[in-house]
């Protein structure tokens, strides 16, 4: 069985339904798949169980009203009340995440978080939304970021480039540690699965340590969402209140 | 001694109410944020900081290289720009800031939003 899959199989894109318009390839594929269940299983989910509106909550309710409270006390802590006007965006974009990274870890899952194109996408999502808030909040005052308070202007020319790559590493740093999280983790797990296979009678060993690696696998998965949702907030953030 | 209890519990309530809504609006110290501690996250942010800072740097570096013809200079001097920022970006994490261009501690944050806003 662990003969002829690779470890990294699990990340191959296969075409569901091919669909080209104008020469360009936007076929439904497994990514698309996943990230309409991540969609679906994150609505109803939400919808469903706040449906009754119970006093008293039930168990999802009580899931979905702790999402709500975690994600509104992290906008909170981070932005401060203005940020309660971004709550759907970071609200979405940690549930899409999380839902992404979890659906994954499950057999026959495909997690579309591990491939760089798809968390890039989402970090310019924020990367550019951050700039545009900011241009529109403070206009031209918004450029004034990239020179840090209190340095002689002699060191201008030297400390603008440098903040204006740290500036724009950011949507970098944000997409790769995410990709790579979830990439390394999934191969992990399969590179581990595979021992267990072959080892026969002695895979108990491996398969041990691949119960605590999933247990693991889930913390990073909630913790990736997380990192992305407070860097989106801290940008947001700084956006808004200018130095 | 029941006469007593209460007004107290409805004052204790009043005031856990007021404690609430206060932290709706207030923004309380970023400090305590980065609670991601583990060592291996920090480490994995740290490196993933440096170097993109770096590919960024060395990017714009051979992109206008390309456009102006100048090669190789404008790559080695943003090379150097992208590894300081790097090592700042590096600097910013360690501290506890965030990684944030230009973040400041809270106090001058908080003064220099009142100027502004």
């Amino acid at each position: 069985m662990a003969a002829g899959h690779s470890p990294l199989e699990q990340f191959e894109i296969h075409r569901l339904i091919p669909i080209e318009v104008g020469g360009v390839d936007i076929s439904f594929n497994n990514s698309a798949l996943f990230m309409v269940a991540t969609l679906t299983i994150g609505s109803a989910f939400l919808v469903l169980g706040m449906r009754r509106r119970a006093v008293v909550p039930g168990r999802v309710q009580s899931l979905a009203e702790m999402t709500y409270e975690f994600i509104a006390g992290l906008i909170r802590d981070t932005i401060g009340g203005e940020g309660r006007r971004y709550f759907p965006f970071i609200f979405t974009l940690f549930v899409f995440i999380l839902l992404g990274n979890m659906l994954g870890l499950l057999p026959y899952g495909f997690t579309f978080t591990s491939h760089i194109i798809v968390t890039f996408a989402l970090a310019l999502v924020v990367f550019v939304g951050v700039t545009i808030l900011g241009l529109a909040r403070h206009g031209l005052h918004f450029f004034s970021f990239f020179v840090p308070p209190g340095v002689p202007i002699a060191m201008w020319p030297l400390l603008i480039p440098i903040e204006i790559i740290s500036y724009l590493s950011r949507p970098i740093s944000l997409s790769v540690r995410l990709f790579a999280n979830m990439l390394a983790g999934h191969t992990l797990l399969k590179v581990i699965g595979g021992f267990v296979a072959a080892l026969g009678i002695f895979g108990i060993a491996p398969l041990a340590l691949l119960v605590a690696l999933t247990g693991l696998e889930l913390v990073i998965a909630f913790l990736q969402a997380y990192v992305f949702a407070i860097l989106t907030c801290l940008y947001i953030n700084d956006a808004i209140h200018l130095h | 001694m029941t006469d007593d209890r209460r007004p107290s519990d409805l004052e204790d309530l009043d005031a856990k109410l007021r404690a609430a809504r206060g932290r709706h609006g207030g923004k309380p110290d970023r400090a305590g944020l980065a609670s991601d501690k583990s060592g291996l996250s920090i480490a994995f942010r740290i490196g993933v900081e440096l170097v993109a800072a770096l590919a960024i740097g060395v990017a714009i570096g051979w992109l206008l290289d390309r456009w102006l013809g100048s090669s190789p200079w404008l790559l080695i001097l943003f090379f150097v720009f992208g590894a300081a920022a790097g090592i700042m970006n590096v600097f910013r994490v360690a501290k506890g800031y965030g990684g944030a261009v230009g973040y400041r501690k809270s106090g001058s944050d908080a003064a220099g939003k009142d100027g502004k806003d």
